[in-house]
């Protein structure tokens, strides 16, 4: 099982899913968050968490989606760990309409 | 005398209870500007509340939130005070005596109950103390299931009953290398159980559970999920609750539900965990023993999102000789601490604990005992945070009170009761013994179940 943050996370970074995280595997870029696969646990607490529904977990996981595991896994290697909610990136409310929700 | 909360005069906070809520208070203290000195109370021998004796042996991944709380209790101002009671051992006006803040987190150690007669019959069960039996908590280590009955009902549709269910469902090949407890694998060997029937009030659309937990009933070795198609059929309602993109949760629960419809068919195994719908008890009936359960059929009203089950007077009875129900926890009162008894919480304004409305100094509340029994684990991190962030609001209330002496104080009043305390430095080698016994069973660890028996590994050599 691995649970990864997508690309509807990009250019919103609502960071709703890190406030409930047990064990703060979220890491950030100026893009988005990245979910550490050795640290999460796979509560799927963040799931229902984000606004844009950007985060899958195992089986749910898309087709065209399964590329971000890998990307995941390597961006947070070297990107800091978020930890608490912050400022969402300008434009993510257009973006989240945009997306449909 | 410098301000409270800097080296020479640290904050001195007790918080009372070691599940994740208290552990999250701990961190937030820990991350604040401030220096805060901290003691978690604990009335076990053991540390971690509900990780440790509640999430579900088979889900050990889960239980790896404890490498965090271990990570924070090597905080130079942590330390673990278990195997000591608040409320009996020492009370809630000795912690504030003692401390600047108390933060209650003792969680919801009892269950909601279905106030129907015939409860107490043998063979009616609650999840909670299931739960704690399998999962090795002392409190229940002596209870007794007699699970020699074919059929097993569970009232309820969250993860703890699928958790009931599952445990039920599965093989021991399947759960022998968890951590499941010693007397309970025993026990669940001789099970005779081949049905085990999970009720639910309202309908398919409203299920609690949560995909991950009931996608886990299409991957057991021997048991089937079963559902009957025609309880599939939704109301107008329920399906524009679904079709809301919002709503992807139960979508996915609702979709896993056809799964397990479609792929019914073909039934080789020796268990089926049967899903039934719009049903509530309505009487539980039998001599000494449960015989049979009597549920009312139920309809929904209301707009969508809004719905509630409503019985329509029609009467179905099921044989069984086992009922576990599992409809919810609910705090249980503390000495001294204002308790709204309609909900089963801590009365209290976003963590500030208050008494008729009115702010009770020094005393804060986090986790199921502020916000009821709701949410996962991680749920309690932002409650927590949510806590300390206005204990530390109310900083300079406490620079007002006299100086305290923390657990000095306590210490003295744990030693004229003859209490050994375990700290962590005790856990640790509690810890160890545990991992050690399982080795051997190819289990993560063997839990010591009685309290007796984890204190023998301490102050032995």
């Amino acid at each position: 099982m691995t649970t990864i943050v997508t690309d509807n996370c990009k250019g919103c970074r609502f960071t709703d899913c890190v406030t409930v995280c047990p064990v703060a595997c979220f890491h950030y870029d100026d893009d988005m968050l990245y979910i550490d696969p050795d640290t999460c646990i796979d509560c799927s607490a963040c799931i229902p968490e984000c606004p844009v529904q950007a985060i899958f977990e195992g089986d749910d996981i898309p087709e065209d989606k399964e590329h971000w595991i890998e990307i995941n896994a390597q961006k947070s290697a070297s990107l800091p760990v978020c930890e608490e909610k912050i400022e969402p990136l300008p434009g993510a409310d257009d973006r989240k309409s945009e997306l449909g929700f | 005398m410098a301000s409270l909360g800097n080296p020479d005069n640290p904050l001195l906070v007790a918080i009372v209870g070691s599940g994740p809520s208290g552990f999250y208070a701990a961190e937030a203290l820990f991350k604040s500007d401030i220096i805060a000195k901290t003691d978690l109370y604990e009335r076990l021998p053991s540390p971690f509340g509900l990780v440790r004796s509640g999430v579900a042996p088979d889900h050990q991944k889960l239980k790896q939130a404890i490498k965090l709380y271990e990570k924070i209790a090597e905080n130079e101002n942590f330390q673990l005070i278990a195997n000591v009671n608040i409320g009996t051992d020492i009370s809630i006006e000795q912690l504030k005596e003692a401390y600047h803040a108390v933060i209650i987190t003792c969680g919801a150690e009892t269950d909601r109950k279905l106030n129907l007669s015939g409860e107490n019959l043998d063979g009616c069960y609650t999840a909670t103390e299931f739960v704690g039996w399998y999962n090795g908590h002392p409190d229940y280590r002596d209870r007794e299931f007699d699970l020699s009955g074919e059929t097993a009902v569970i009232v309820g549709q969250g993860n703890v009953a699928a958790d009931v269910a599952r445990i039920l469902s599965k093989t021991i090949d399947e759960l022998k290398y968890t951590d499941i407890a010693q007397h309970a694998l025993d026990v669940l060997a001789e099970s005779r159980i081949k049905t085990i029937k999970v009720i639910g009030r309202r309908g398919p659309a409203q299920a609690k559970f949560t995909p991950k937990e009931l996608r886990e009933f299409g991957e057991l070795d021997n048991c089937l999920p079963f559902i009957n198609k025609q309880d599939l059929v939704l109301n107008p309602e329920s399906k524009t609750e679904l079709a809301n993109k919002s709503n992807i949760g139960n979508k996915k629960i609702y979709d896993l539900f056809c799964d397990f419809a479609r792929n019914q068919s073909v039934d080789d195994k020796s268990r089926r965990c049967e899903f039934h719908f719009l049903l509530s008890p309505i009487a539980l009936v039998g001599n000494t023993r449960l015989e049979t359960i009597k549920f009312e059929k139920n309809e929904l009203f209301g707009d969508a999102f809004n719905q509630s089950a409503r019985g329509t007077g029609e009467i179905l009875e099921i044989e069984t000789g086992i009922l576990f129900s599992s409809i919810g926890y609910r705090g249980v009162p503390m000495q001294g601490v204002p308790f709204n008894h309609d909900w089963g919480t801590i009365e209290n304004n976003a963590g500030r604990v208050t008494n008729n409305g009115q702010l009770v100094t020094q005393l804060y509340t986090a986790g199921w005992i502020k916000r009821g029994p709701s949410g996962i684990i991680g749920t309690n991190r932002a409650c927590s945070v949510e806590t300390v962030n206005n204990l530390l609001e109310d900083l300079n209330k406490f620079e007002s009170i006299k100086s305290r002496t923390g657990y000095n104080q306590i210490n003295k009043i744990l030693q004229s009761k003859n209490i050994r305390p375990i700290y962590f430095s005790d856990w640790i080698k509690i810890d160890a013994a545990e991992k050690k016994a399982g080795e051997s069973k190819g289990k993560p660890r063997e839990k010591l179940t009685r309290k007796e028996h984890m204190l023998s590994h301490l102050d032995s050599k």
